[in-house]
């Protein structure tokens, strides 16, 4: 039996929209997820993506009980999250990018302290706990500074740190790198890594950065439309979407279509030309090369899109 | 000027954007007006000439009083409380790199509120209250058009007296405090609590000099034909006269909020 | 309970990180919610009693419902920002608490300062009650009316505020009856119409907050001759009153759970 266990999920919403060419507004019942089905093991790191408004969010609300399903079932840790919301709380962890379960005009401080009288967490372990992620995710400094003073990639590590002082087992996190530069991106996989390897927290992260699943994840659950549409390992769904990154190459002259191995040329404009390369692989290869035979001025590299990926792997495996 | 009249505009179409906020309003004003209609009624039951006031004069006042909590914004709201938020989060420097003057800005903005609130919640309860109690209205045109010309110069003082407050967020950690007294003090020196006709001797005097008068007592005196003649203009001099002071100590305050935001910057 | 202490404490510790601002805004607020009862004093000078009642009397009225609205605010007065907590997320994040969250809607930001509308009301009401004749039965109904006006008063706050999880606009209305409930309970009832005396005694029964037993505690008759049963009937008055704000929660929870808006 899985830690998460996710059967036949399905949640609809009615909304009220005036049709075309009616006054009158109709009720309308929108699918935001359906016929989810998967299990996650204790351990595990997966990615949980797809376009914006496929119904990431959605699962996560219902996974964490905020939101009861509208026919399936869910066990996470061996209980019903919608009926048992107060109890499963102790046992998981929630960050939602866009919103801080921070106290807005408290120092760090007092919110880390408040969270600790919520959770009832051991005051040992607390103090622990907090030492710890105060090193780790470099908050030591930050620690008397009101939450609505903070940088946007400071609220984050707070924001996690939050979610992990009573030792979670399950650790969701909701788009975690949303508008964090790349350097504090970097930094929080890695926190997320080490965590994970340490701890053996399992995680769960909703992202359309494919970069964070490369980085952290074995595993990938794609939704779309509300439709399970991949489940499986990152390398396997950029060959199932056939995806491929592309390198953009600026030579100081124009010249005939480049041609080196490991990389086909797409495009040619002038100087510049687009070579493209298999997902999974990687572009060291293909740049020393280059940078061998030809003069090039400039380069630079662009990552498989997220939504690329999955217009894809529609075109390609309408079976699914 | 035009530019001042579309920021006006633009405030007024702000606020009539929250339509179920304002019928809620307009319900709770009304409550709160045939409570004190009925406390009134007792009152000048057995005392038919408390203050000078008949008992119709006094249950209009009520109502005139309910439709004016919002429009003068008698708690405390409008254009002030935006500039408070603004000069919390910072943003303010940037009126002050603006080419127009921003006690103006502010003040046109709090006038388009004003204006909404006036055909809203200070017509609607009014009308509810007329149809519910006998009133009094006033028994000319003529006293109409000074009635109304008193409401924007009402909004004056108390939009000066409101931005004092939110300036204070320049000095201050926490500006919400001296707003929230601003708003007691002008509860009961506006006459909302009781008319201030009524108040013994010396705290009369003192509540009709002050300038929270100008909120409600004195229009409310020009509607209800107390002040005729001479007085109008006698009341119009006390209103303007604490209009300009208010707002020349705003522009004073402001100057030297401008000199500490550009000067070290923020 | 335990819980709202504890977080209550936390805020309480962190107000008192700025001092000055804290005792201005509770000095301040003590003497400006006193501005209200010299307005009902002003009125009493303009006329012998009100209603039938001297100023003492309805000092103790005024008194005992400003006590019940006072320690509702002081304690789930934060109740009517559910909106806010809808719209900016916040409600999602408390769901995923393991504290229940009327808890920690009503305990979040607590400020101590809203005491200070407490002890207002206290001095008015000690004032008041030094004109009264004490029994022990007067005494032990006194207490059981300003635990019952506070409870009313306290699901009065929680059941308007669930309207919130429909419609963020109603924080106005939720005003209405709950400050509108104590402004109209602080003048003698006799002082209004039977139609609406009645209404507020058998529709949405306010009166139960401190006109029914303080006629029994002040030794009045009804002015309405309405029965004696009535004066000793508070905590039943309470008792509904906490019955529709739990039902108007559960509701509001389940909806909210149940469309995730």
């Amino acid at each position: 039996m899985s830690l998460i266990e996710v059967t036949d999920l399905r949640r609809t919403f009615t909304v009220r929209r005036r049709a075309e060419g009616s006054r009158r507004k109709q009720r309308t019942e929108v699918v935001a997820v359906q016929d989810l089905t998967f299990g996650i093991d204790a351990g595990e790191m997966v990615g949980y993506i797809g376009p914006n408004g496929a119904g990431k969010s959605t699962t996560i609300k219902m996974l964490t009980g905020i939101l009861v399903p509208t026919s399936g079932r869910i066990s996470v840790a061996g209980v019903d999250p919608s009926r048992n919301r107060t109890t499963l709380a102790r046992r998981i962890g929630v960050v939602f990018g866009q919103r801080t379960s921070l106290w807005w005009d408290l120092p760090l401080r007092d919110s880390f302290d408040l969270l600790q009288k919520i959770y009832r967490t051991d005051p040992a372990r607390h103090r622990t706990n907090l030492a710890e992620f105060l090193e780790l995710l470099d908050l030591g400094e930050l620690l008397d500074t009101p939450v609505r003073q903070l940088s946007l990639g400071q609220r984050m590590r707070g924001d996690i740190a939050a979610a992990l002082l009573h030792d979670p087992e399950i650790l969701y996190l909701d788009e975690p790198t949303i508008g964090l530069d790349v350097v504090s991106k970097g930094r929080l996989r890695e926190f997320l890594r080490a965590l994970n390897r340490e701890r053996g927290t399992t995680l769960m992260l909703t992202t359309h950065d494919l970069q964070d699943i490369e980085a952290l994840c074995r595993r990938v659950i794609v939704i779309d439309h509300g439709t399970q549409v991949y489940d499986g390992t990152l390398a396997g769904l950029h060959e199932r979407g056939g995806s491929h990154r592309t390198v953009v190459v600026d030579l100081v002259d124009e010249a005939p279509p480049i041609s080196v191995a490991g990389a086909v040329t797409r495009r040619v404009e002038g100087p510049r030309q687009w070579l493209s390369l298999p997902a999974g692989a990687s572009a060291a290869p293909v740049v020393a090369a280059l940078a061998a035979s030809y003069d090039v001025a400039d380069l630079s590299i662009q990552e498989p899109d997220i939504e690329d990926v999955i217009r894809e792997l529609y075109s390609r495996a309408p079976s699914g | 000027m035009p530019l001042h009249v579309a920021v006006a505009t633009r405030a007024f179409k702000r606020y009539s954007t929250y339509v179920g906020a304002t019928l809620a309003g307009i319900f709770t004003n009304c409550v709160f007006g045939v409570i004190i209609c009925f406390v009134y009624l007792e009152v000048w039951g057995s005392n038919p000439d408390a203050g000078g006031y008949d008992v119709t004069d006094a249950l209009t006042y009520v109502w005139l009083g309910q439709a004016m909590i919002m429009t003068v914004a008698v708690w405390g709201g409008g254009s002030p409380d935006d500039l408070a938020e603004r000069i919390r989060s910072g943003d303010v420097a940037i009126d002050f790199y603006r080419p127009v003057g921003i006690l103006g800005w502010y003040l046109a903005a709090d006038l388009g509120r004003a204006a909404y609130h006036l055909l809203t919640r200070g017509l609607a309860p009014t009308v509810i209250g007329g149809l519910l109690f006998d009133l009094r209205y006033p028994d000319g045109v003529g006293t109409w058009l000074v009635f109304l010309a008193a409401i924007p110069v009402a909004v004056t003082v108390s939009f000066a007296l409101r931005m004092l407050a939110s300036l204070t967020a320049f000095w201050l950690l926490d500006d919400v405090g001296p707003r929230m007294l601003l708003g007691f003090v002008a509860l009961f020196f506006s006459g909302l609590t009781v008319p201030l006709v009524i108040l013994p001797g010396m705290l009369r005097d003192l509540a009709f000099a002050l300038p929270w008068a100008t909120f409600l007592q004195v229009p409310a005196d020009i509607w209800l034909g107390k002040t005729t003649g001479w007085e109008i203009v006698e009341g119009f001099a006390f209103m303007s006269g604490w209009a300009v002071v208010l707002l020349g100590l705003c522009s004073l305050v402001l100057r030297r909020a401008e000199r500490r935001v550009v000067v070290q910057g923020g | 309970m335990v819980d709202y202490g504890r977080i209550a404490s936390l805020w309480v510790r962190a107000s008192m990180a700025y001092p000055a601002s804290f005792w201005m805004m509770a000095v301040g607020s003590f003497l400006m919610t006193g501005l209200d009862f010299v307005a009902i004093w002003v009125l009493l000078r303009n006329v012998d009693d009100l209603g039938g009642f001297s100023l003492t009397e309805i000092g103790f009225l005024y008194g005992a419902t400003g006590l019940g609205i006072a320690f509702a605010d002081l304690f789930v007065g934060r109740v009517d920002r559910l909106g806010q907590m809808i719209r900016t997320g916040r409600l999602d994040t408390m769901m995923t608490k393991p504290v229940p969250l009327l808890v920690q809607v009503c305990a979040d930001e607590f400020a101590l300062r809203r005491f200070a509308r407490v002890l207002q009301s206290s001095i008015v009401f000690v004032w008041a009650s030094t004109y009264v004749d004490w029994s022990l039965p007067r005494a032990l109904v006194a207490a059981e009316m300003v635990v019952s006006g506070s409870l009313i008063f306290f699901s009065l706050f929680v059941a308007l505020a669930c309207v919130q999880f429909w419609t963020a606009d109603s924080s106005e209305v939720a005003n209405a009856f709950t400050y509108g409930g104590n402004q109209v309970t602080q003048f003698p009832m006799s002082v209004f119409p039977s139609e609406i005396v009645k209404a507020l005694t058998f529709v949405l029964p306010i009166a139960f907050v401190n006109w029914y037993p303080s006629l029994y505690i002040l030794g009045r008759d009804d002015p309405f001759g309405l029965p004696r049963a009535l004066q000793f009937a508070s905590p039943v008055a309470a008792a509904l009153f906490l019955g529709v704000a739990a039902l108007a929660w559960r509701t509001g929870v389940r909806h909210y759970r149940s469309t995730g808006s």
